[in-house]
């Protein structure tokens, strides 16, 4: 643990991304005990107030302005990353585990398995992920635990494709015999040989796939699928703020920003989790 | 007492798109226990083919194994359901094999990978594990081994993770350690190095050796029996002093000739023996070395010859050949007034 943080301060742009992710975290779990005006109440004399910085920490005072219902912008981005980093987290999770482990059996079996996953993934991929998002929330109905799961199905087969050809090249070489030989079965070579090998491709993927996934949860919330009114979720917001953005930039704008400054933070510190996981990079440092 | 093991008539067949290529065909042999057995021949001779095959290590399909029986203490590795067969690897049966650069996992440190087969076969705790594993690192020669134990392989040189190989086939002190072509990929002082610590380790464990090259040198300086394999046929067998001084295969006096010899014989270009090994999809109806044998007789080209003691040599020495080798050369050195033995 210790060496993990002296890595990270040395590396800036690894460094940037975690404080930045570790603000978000914390700003979400926190949101209910900053002692912030309800992110659903309404308060329509004060609505679609400019952001003011004068008298910030005065009950009433609106540091991001208030929306077309005058409900308070700060609030409900900070309440709304608590739902949205949550499911972007969940499903990032399901469809890593889902799919790397599709793809490491598929790669390692090889034949009918394999070729029946890859149609499959073949398949979905050939259907717009969006179209497919949308039939399965029209079926299932609207609900957080439905969004992960869309979210998360919308996701595996990238692990999936990649690891499997990553496993395709690493059950030829010479230390899977080795680990035959030393009467390791299946499912320990699988898991103690072939995970290990690709867990590097597998947290890029998750990372980019992180930042995908906010952008679609926000998509599908714009849509009006995703997270239900009045809970707030940025891409809600961004759906609802975009009428007043010639008056009220503030609506849209900030969601907006919260949106690029998340993805950009996960992005940053995968890059450098990939590189620190790595043990060729890790003892040149 | 019987045999460690005793191979019976094991023949491999590999089907591949251009044809079923023969790669071990009736393969006997006996190996006591303690012995070393060194099994040369060049390069798809079947030697490393049929070691793979006797714990069903070969890729199936394409490999099969067609026939035959390997017994070890008294159990056919062959018949063997998987799961007790697991249990011979690596408990019972180490391997050291050819590339110690491609041979480690590279992401996992070397502690975890000699660990391995202790946690599997013994189900020790991490702890008595990584305790042995120093222990072990100690017993190939690392310095510095509780550290060097928290490495990455790429942090080894070549005959270092060399040693961690045969540490790792050591591990569980197998009864029989099989080592394919173990030396060939590293430098000729490395080479001598990894050869006195096996050495060195046999001393001390006393376990029953395998090994499998290209280089009669190696052979010579480490095996009590010496196994001359050729296009997935035994071609002459027995102790390895009448072999190297009295070969009655063509194709070991051939690879005998093919050494070389520091200088002593000044600037004579070195022996080479004419022809390519055989295609095994199409193999010979007879000894698979005739088409390359200058000594062949029509008996060779026709029919495969049986391998059969030696007459007038030490016990155990046997030959696959219908012609006479030491007659041969003896008439050859009349007519040109030379030696004709290497």
């Amino acid at each position: 643990m210790k060496s993990f943080f002296l890595a990270l301060i040395k590396s800036r742009a690894g460094l940037f991304g975690f404080l930045l992710v570790t603000v978000f975290v914390l700003a979400a779990l926190l949101a209910p005990y900053l002692g912030l005006p309800s992110p659903t109440r309404s308060n329509l004399v004060a609505r679609m107030a400019a952001p003011t910085w004068t008298g910030i920490f005065s009950p009433g005072a609106h540091p991001l302005g208030t929306d077309e219902l005058g409900r308070d912008v700060l609030s409900r981005i900070l309440h709304g990353s608590r739902i949205t980093l949550a499911i972007a987290a969940a499903s990032v999770v399901l469809g890593g585990i889902v799919g790397t482990l599709l793809g490491i059996v598929a790669g390692y079996y090889r034949g009918i398995v394999d070729r029946v996953l890859m149609r499959v993934v073949d398949i979905q991929l050939a259907l717009p992920l969006m179209l497919l998002a949308l039939l399965v929330v029209a079926a299932l109905g609207p609900s957080t635990r439905n969004l992960i799961i869309v979210l998360a199905l919308t996701s595996w087969l990238r692990y999936a494709r990649i690891i499997r050809g990553q496993v395709l090249a690493l059950r030829e070489r010479e230390f899977i015999l080795s680990a035959h030989a030393i009467g390791a079965g299946t499912w320990r070579i699988m898991i103690k040989h072939l995970l290990p090998n690709v867990m590097t491709p597998a947290l890029v993927i998750a990372t980019l796939e992180l930042a995908r996934i906010i952008i679609m949860d926000a998509a599908l919330s714009f849509l009006g699928l995703g997270v239900q009114p009045p809970n707030p979720s940025w891409g809600r917001m961004l759906a609802d703020g975009r009428v007043y953005i010639s008056t009220a930039w503030w609506i849209v704008t900030f969601p907006g920003v919260a949106i690029v400054l998340t993805v950009l933070s996960v992005n940053l510190l995968g890059d450098w989790l990939r590189d620190y996981f790595d043990p060729k990079l890790r003892t040149m440092r | 007492m019987a045999p460690l093991l005793e191979v019976r008539n094991l023949t491999v067949a590999f089907d591949t798109p251009s044809g079923t290529v023969h790669a071990v065909n009736d393969v006997s042999y006996t190996l006591e226990e303690g012995e070393t057995l060194g099994i040369v021949g060049e390069s798809g001779s079947g030697k490393s083919v049929h070691a793979l095959s006797m714990v069903g290590l070969i890729a199936s399909p394409p490999g099969r194994v067609v026939a035959g029986e390997v017994l070890f203490q008294g159990r056919n590795l062959l018949t063997l359901p998987k799961r007790e067969l697991f249990e011979v690897r690596g408990k019972e049966i180490g391997f050291v094999f050819q590339d110690p650069m491609t041979s480690l996992n590279p992401v996992l440190t070397i502690e975890r990978q000699i660990a391995e087969p202790l946690r599997r076969h013994f189900g020790m705790s991490a702890l008595a594990a990584s305790n042995r594993v120093v222990e072990l690192l100690e017993l190939v020669g690392i310095p510095d081994a509780a550290r060097r134990a928290k490495q990455y392989p790429h942090e080894f040189s070549g005959g270092m993770r060399q040693r961690v190989m045969i540490a790792i086939g050591i591990s569980c002190n197998p009864k029989l350690l099989i080592a394919d072509e173990a030396t060939t990929a590293l430098d000729v002082t490395v080479q001598a190095q990894i050869l006195d610590l096996v050495r060195d380790l046999k001393r001390r464990i006393g376990t029953t050796v395998i090994w499998i090259t290209h280089d009669m040198g190696v052979v010579a300086g480490l095996a009590d029996t010496v196994q001359v394999m050729y296009g997935g046929r035994i071609m002459e067998r027995g102790p390895v002093r009448p072999v190297f001084h009295d070969p009655r295969s063509a194709y070991t006096w051939g690879l005998l000739k093919s050494l070389p010899h520091g200088g002593k014989r000044g600037v004579t270009r070195l022996y080479q023996i004419p022809g390519n090994p055989p295609d095994l999809t199409k193999p010979p109806l007879g000894d698979p070395f005739a088409p390359r044998n200058q000594f062949a007789t029509a008996r060779c080209h026709t029919e495969v010859p049986p391998l059969l003691d030696v007459a007038g040599s030490t016990p155990g020495h046997k030959v696959a050949a219908w012609y006479d080798l030491r007659a041969e050369l003896a008439g050859q050195a009349e007519l040109t007034g030379q030696e004709g033995q290497p």
